[in-house]
């Protein structure tokens, strides 16, 4: 029991962002048209494309050439999510600017 | 009032790291706001811009101020900068090409794919901080590794790495490259490997840290990648959507693992963000097709299906394309229903060259479009903007079913699932409930369709029997382009 309410104590900061988080991104989710739930999944894909920050950060510090070599993997996997997650995003949500100009 | 001066003496100002804070909060920012923008249609576009600046900004701050305290004492910033810069313009790269070449039918895999190299990247950080963080545990004596920092390391292997293999079978699944194996033993054997791997993580914290023996993680990494391929091959292609969504806020919270491990704010708010919302976005299009999420993920869908409907004795009507060009071009009002076999047949220009010509007659043409149309929801609308109908001519189910019985002829185009009676009229229908586009209530209905095959429901459709429905046989597109030029020569 200890143990816990020491962790609770130590993680505190994180623990409480991650629940407003939570509650943040149920909020803004909510009541979203159904047309726009593929570019919406496809712009929230490219966002946890941000793991590349932890990427760049081992990438950064990494010393032997396994971790170089992972390293080098991660960015890129991590850059390919961020760039074709974006870019995807904008292509659907360009077909819906489209429409609107010829209204 | 002590606390605050203990607080200003021990705390080490840097600079640097106060601007790369400042960034990470900026990105949050810009993250939620992006995600906000991106809900409402008008905003959509100048969202998704927002979120990307806030990446941009994210990862450009971290590469110029991001420090590290090293085992002396002093900080050291980032190394490896060339490589870095090479990795980020490859990804960038293939990205950017991959995004821009891929047609706006195969939308969802790539879309899929993306996910995979993101779930993949947390995986790789989880595979390299382990040997790490297990090292310096060893070096200072500790008994076990139950600790924030592990709990992070591990839940993000996992989760990338069943979120990797996952999509990567989602993103098969959808090209048509892998069936679906619909077995009920792989329901056990799921619920073995969740066992296992929650086992196993229990087990890597309760042991003591040795130097170097980093066997276990990587047993880990391989039954997270084992878990991903079998939770995901039993769900029917049809659910793939939903499942992206699942697997994409899968993503989501294994970032943010990555980010409760650096203690970086920006990866911990984005990936919670995804990891919540995308949740919610799953269950809104599980309830779009009025269905619980454990019904997809269990996929009961087509294994009750067979009996409910006998279809021996009924036969099906066909039309020859005169008829149909006829009875098109004498109609007052018409509604075009598409379906995912227009989007198979890129028949989405014949669909619009067929409105105009009909238009052009004095039929007023419109399209009824089910939320869960195609492969993923709004995938009609987008592939019929492609193809420049203008959008008022557009309706929504509601709408269209309002319309109905003032219809003269419906024409479907590839669809069969959202089209169905059964989901009204039989209750022991795998889709009983789902809210479904009455075509029925039309003067007449015709059905291009290539076969009498079944929807991706795996059910019998009553529309194909019903007294009004007629049948056109062949392939979206040739028989469209063939109604065309039938219309024309009227």
């Amino acid at each position: 029991m200890n143990d816990i309410l020491q962790f609770f104590l130590l993680y505190r900061e994180a623990i409480f962002i991650i629940i407003l988080s939570i509650f943040l991104g149920i909020e803004v989710i909510s009541h979203v048209p159904s047309v726009l739930h593929t570019p919406l999944m496809s712009g929230a894909n490219a966002i946890h494309g941000v793991v590349i920050i932890g990427a760049i950060i081992v990438m950064g510090h990494a010393h032997n050439l396994l971790s170089m070599i992972l390293g080098f993997l991660a960015v890129v996997l991590g850059t390919l999510n961020v760039v074709g997650g974006f870019v995807v995003t904008d292509r659907m949500l360009e077909m819906f600017r489209k429409k609107k100009t010829q209204k | 009032m002590d606390e605050l001066l203990t607080l200003t003496r021990s705390f080490e100002f840097s600079p640097y790291i106060s601007i790369l804070e400042l960034s990470y909060i900026l990105a949050s920012i810009l993250f939620i706001l992006g995600l906000k923008k991106l809900s409402h249609p008008d905003t959509a576009r100048s969202g998704n811009l927002w979120a990307a600046a806030g990446m941009g900004l994210a990862i450009l701050f971290t590469i110029l101020f991001h420090k590290t305290k090293a085992e002396n004492g002093t900080y050291e910033g980032i190394h490896n900068i060339g490589f870095i810069i090479a990795a980020l313009v490859i990804g960038s790269v293939v990205g950017w090409l991959a995004a821009k070449k891929v047609k706006m039918t195969a939308m969802p895999q790539m879309v899929s794919l993306f996910n995979g190299m993101g779930g993949a990247c947390a995986a790789l950080i989880s595979l390299m901080e382990f040997p790490k963080m297990q090292n310096i545990l060893a070096f200072h004596g500790a008994t076990s590794m139950f600790n924030g920092e592990a709990i992070a390391i591990l839940l993000g292997l996992m989760i990338g790495g069943v979120s990797f293999a996952g999509s990567m079978v989602a993103f098969g699944k959808l090209d048509e490259r892998i069936g679906d194996i619909k077995s009920p033993i792989l329901r056990y054997v799921n619920l073995l490997f969740l066992f296992l791997l929650v086992g196993l993580i229990i087990f890597i914290m309760a042991s003591t840290p040795v130097k170097d023996n980093n066997l276990m993680i990587y047993i880990l990494a391989l039954l997270a990648l084992l878990y991903g391929v079998t939770f995901v091959m039993p769900i029917g292609g049809a659910d793939m959507p939903v499942v992206i969504s699942l697997l994409n806020s899968f993503t989501g919270v294994a970032a943010a693992m990555g980010g409760f491990l650096y203690g970086n704010q920006a990866m911990l708010t984005g990936g919670i963000l995804v990891g919540s919302s995308g949740t919610i976005l799953t269950i809104l299009m599980c309830k779009a097709m009025n269905r619980s999420l454990l019904n997809v993920i269990i996929g009961a869908f087509g294994v009750s299906a067979a009996g409910a409907v006998q279809s021996g004795d009924k036969s099906v009507k066909e039309i020859s394309l005169s008829d149909a060009a006829i009875l098109l071009s004498y109609s007052q009002k018409v509604f075009i229903v598409p379906g995912y076999g227009l989007a198979v047949a890129q028949a989405q220009h014949l669909c619009h060259e067929l409105d105009n010509l009909l238009t052009s007659k004095g039929v007023e043409v419109k399209y009824a479009i089910h939320p869960v149309a195609g492969r993923m929801p709004g995938h009609m609308n987008v592939l019929l903007a492609e193809a420049d109908v203008p959008y008022e001519k557009l309706l929504e189910m509601e709408d269209a079913n309002k319309e109905m019985s003032s219809t003269d002829a419906v024409i479907v185009v590839g669809a069969n699932d959202v089209v169905n009676p059964a989901a009204e009229e039989d209750p022991s229908s795998p889709i009983a409930g789902m809210p479904v586009i009455q075509v029925w209530n039309a003067k007449n209905v015709i059905v291009m369709k290539r076969s009498m095959a079944k929807g991706y429901a795996a059910i019998e459709n009553n529309l194909f029997y019903h007294p009004r429905t007629r049948m056109l046989f062949g392939d979206a597109k040739a028989t469209m382009q063939k109604l065309v030029s039938e219309i024309k020569n009227l």
